[in-house]
């Protein structure tokens, strides 16, 4: 019996050992709450909050802005306008790889300073050649270099989105007017969607992103350039807090040469009808069926 | 019989046969416990610094925890090898020992789907991937169709060995309408499980590398492989370790079956080397990097030839006619050809799907000490499962571990079959 109660004595100092030892190793996740409120941790699905709820989450996004970052910003939820069919076009003839308009975006949308982010990667490519294969982003020296041409590549918004299929909770899904979004307070980061587009077109949020105050643009939306959490997925929308309210996307503004195109392509009289009536466009991948709704097109 | 008694009564031993033994029991144990927590740690590290914290990047998202899910989703496809002999082919000492490959796919699901929860980014959300709570995109995602067979599965292990424990702690015989069903739904679920968690990888388009027919049935192979080799070195140990006389006959039947499906995996290895390399084009790309490596880019090539060395010595291990009678050898072939699937079908095939990336830029991975130490926690919290599992079953298939009817209940009928 003596050595039946040492046993129990020895049994009840280990697990208390085996306690104090698990609460060591989890403590690093004390520092996490910081930032993480109930209201967060329950909030639903975009599609399933209704006006008040999505006017309470903004207003808690703002202030959680101005904690964490010292920013005044607004954050709306900037619904799509019926009868817009958004579509974006970009002349290859023109485009001197200048990388104007990935600095816009990076600019534009919030991204983390030190990574250098942006929504768009340009490709240089060896003349001849229209074969990803052979570019390389990593150029560094005066553009346009004799023999190069410049492909920027970003999300084509496909119609037929490989990324909306593999997403299993439907934290990423087309909307009526094309653009293809994430809600970033439902996406759990499993990166499914970023293996699954063919276009390198996702971008995952590996730290809290860190932009200095003076330095945030104040003029967001819920679905687009709020300045994102860690730990979720992000992708381009198409600029839709400016588009979706009549104005250009940043990146078509910052190009130099008017190489961009953007527009609704319901309407007729628009610059990329235009451009899809007569111009010999091309999109990225045909072969994968994936619809992309970002042309390219050369002048002659 | 009092189940509302003798379950608590059931459990409660359990836990004391559970933290009993000897030295060499505790060592173990604590070794297990310790590194476990270290995984713990690391991710504790990983939730509130960011997946950052590793080395997978936006051009090769995934890493080292989806290889070691898709391997050990493997596994516990793999012990299925045990279930079919025993109850489809009735080997009778198979059927013995039977119990080692269900408690085998027990802790290998929960091992499996650590991995995944380990690899999100938002791990305080993953009640959005709970049907019901959240929006589960079911069916188009195929993700949410590993939710639904991976837990599926483990439900139907838990409750075949559950069953089967149980009954023979209260000293009756199982009977088979309460687990024979489930058996047999085992055997087909264990194919899905792999099949499914192939089809993650190979319904997508944009990535060449994985999006082939041949996937599937190459998983299912490799899992015949890692699931019968873990099983055989399983067994050796619980003979050695534990001095339970398992015979040789369910040893041999396992490495008869791991002698075709190591050969057929080369094989399909091969055909897909083969189609890779002979019509090149820019898809060989990832095929390339992998085996020879691509624009002075090579860190997975001796990895690959590392898996593929060990998996043809295992080969010709298994084929000769002395590692029939001495079973060392075999345990050696056992030992490499797991090693081998686990880099095959874990970073070997993970990593070149990313490699290079869907714009052909040139970014390698190569895990790093953080995402480690998150891994062989896993590993650890595994093999915990895995022994105690054990440790209860032979406890009380030795009968040490029995129900002890209390005396004030002396007349409860004896049940029919009599155990
Ligand atoms: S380009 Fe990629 S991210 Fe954009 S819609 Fe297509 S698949 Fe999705
Ligand atoms: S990372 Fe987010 S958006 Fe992408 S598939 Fe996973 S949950 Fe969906």
């Amino acid at each position: 019996m003596e050595d039946t109660s040492r046993r129990t004595t020895l049994k009840a100092l280990g697990a208390t050992l085996g306690a104090a030892a698990f609460a060591r190793a989890m403590a690093p996740l004390a520092a996490w709450p910081e930032d993480l409120s109930i209201d967060e941790l329950l909030q639903r699905h975009y599609k399933e909050l209704s006006r008040d709820d999505m006017v309470r989450v903004l207003r808690r996004l703002e202030q959680e802005t101005l904690d964490q970052y010292g920013a005044v910003v607004t954050i709306d939820d900037v619904r799509p306008i019926p009868e817009v069919q958004f579509g974006y076009a970009l002349n290859l003839s023109v485009c001197v790889g200048c990388r104007k308009c990935a600095e816009a975006c990076h600019v534009e949308n919030n991204h983390d300073r030190a990574t250098n982010q942006s929504y768009i990667r340009v490709l240089e490519i060896k003349n001849g050649s229209v074969d990803l294969a052979m570019g390389t982003v990593d150029y560094d020296h005066a553009v346009p270099k004799k023999g190069r041409s410049y492909m920027p590549v970003q999300c084509h918004q496909c119609d037929n989105a490989p990324c909306v299929s593999v997403c299993p909770i439907e934290a990423t899904w087309k909307e009526p007017d094309g653009i293809v979004v994430v809600d970033y307070n439902w996406c759990i980061g499993c990166r499914y969607c970023e293996a699954a587009c063919p276009y390198h077109a996702r971008r995952f949020n590996w730290h809290k992103p860190e932009i200095p105050a003076e330095e945030i643009n104040p003029d967001q939306a819920y679905l687009s350039n709020r300045v994102r959490p860690q730990g979720v997925m992000e992708k381009c929308t198409f600029c839709l807090h400016r588009t979706r309210k009549g104005r250009l996307p940043a990146c078509l503004e910052a190009c130099p040469t008017g190489a961009r195109v953007f527009g609704n392509m319901l309407d007729p009289n628009s610059e990329i009808r235009w451009v899809l009536e007569n111009k010999r466009t091309f999109v990225l991948k045909e072969d994968l069926g994936t619809r992309p709704r970002f042309f390219y097109f050369f002048d002659k | 019989m009092n189940h509302a008694r003798s379950y608590p009564a059931f459990l409660r031993d359990a836990v004391g046969v559970a933290t009993d033994g000897g030295w060499p029991f505790y060592t173990w144990m604590t070794l297990l416990t310790a590194l476990a927590l270290v995984g713990v740690n690391a991710w504790a590290q990983q939730v509130v610094g960011g997946m950052g914290l590793t080395a997978m990047s936006d051009h090769v998202s995934w890493g080292l925890y989806i290889a070691n899910f898709t391997f050990t989703v493997g596994l516990a496809a793999g012990a299925v090898m045990m279930v079919i002999p025993a109850y489809i082919y009735k080997d009778k000492a198979m059927h013995d020992v039977v119990i080692v490959g269900e408690l085998l796919a027990v802790a290998a699901i929960l091992m499996a789907l650590l991995f995944v929860n380990v690899d999100l980014g938002r791990p305080d959300r993953a009640w959005h991937l709970m049907p019901g709570l959240g929006r589960f995109h079911w069916p188009v995602s195929m993700l949410t169709w590993d939710v639904v067979v991976l837990g599926g599965y483990l439900l139907i292990n838990l409750h075949i060995c559950g069953y089967l424990l149980y009954t023979r702690f209260l000293g009756r015989r199982p009977e088979k309408r309460w687990y024979l069903p489930f058996v047999m739904l085992s055997i087909a679920w264990a194919v899905s499980i792999h099949t499914v968690t192939a089809f993650l990888f190979s319904g997508l388009g944009g990535r060449p590398f994985w999006n082939t027919a041949i996937l599937a049935p190459r998983f299912i192979v490799s899992a015949f492989v890692s699931g019968p080799a873990f099983i055989v070195l399983a067994l050796q140990v619980i003979r050695r370790v534990a001095k339970v006389p398992i015979p040789d006959a369910p040893l041999h039947t396992l490495l008869g079956i791991l002698r075709v499906t190591v050969l057929l995996n080369l094989f399909f290895v091969g055909s897909e080397v083969f189609t890779e390399f002979y019509s090149g084009g820019s898809h060989t790309a990832s095929a390339s990097y992998l085996f020879l490596g691509l624009h002075g880019h090579n860190a997975l090539v001796p990895w690959i030839w590392t898996a593929l060395a060990f998996h043809s010595v295992a080969a010709v291990i298994l084929l000769s006619a002395r590692a029939k009678e001495q079973l060392w050898l075999a345990d050696i072939a056992c030992a490499l050809t797991f090693v081998g699937v686990w880099i095959e079908k874990g970073m070997g095939l993970i990593i070149p799907g990313f490699v290079p990336s869907t714009l052909h830029e040139l970014v390698e991975y190569m895990p790093n000490e953080l995402e480690w130490r998150v891994v062989v926690g896993i590993w650890a919290a595994g093999l915990i499962v895995f022994t105690l599992g054990i440790k209860i079953a032979v406890e009380i298939f030795a009968g040490r571990m029995r129900h002890q009817l209390p005396e004030v209940e002396p007349d409860e009928p004896q049940h029919a079959g009599g155990a």
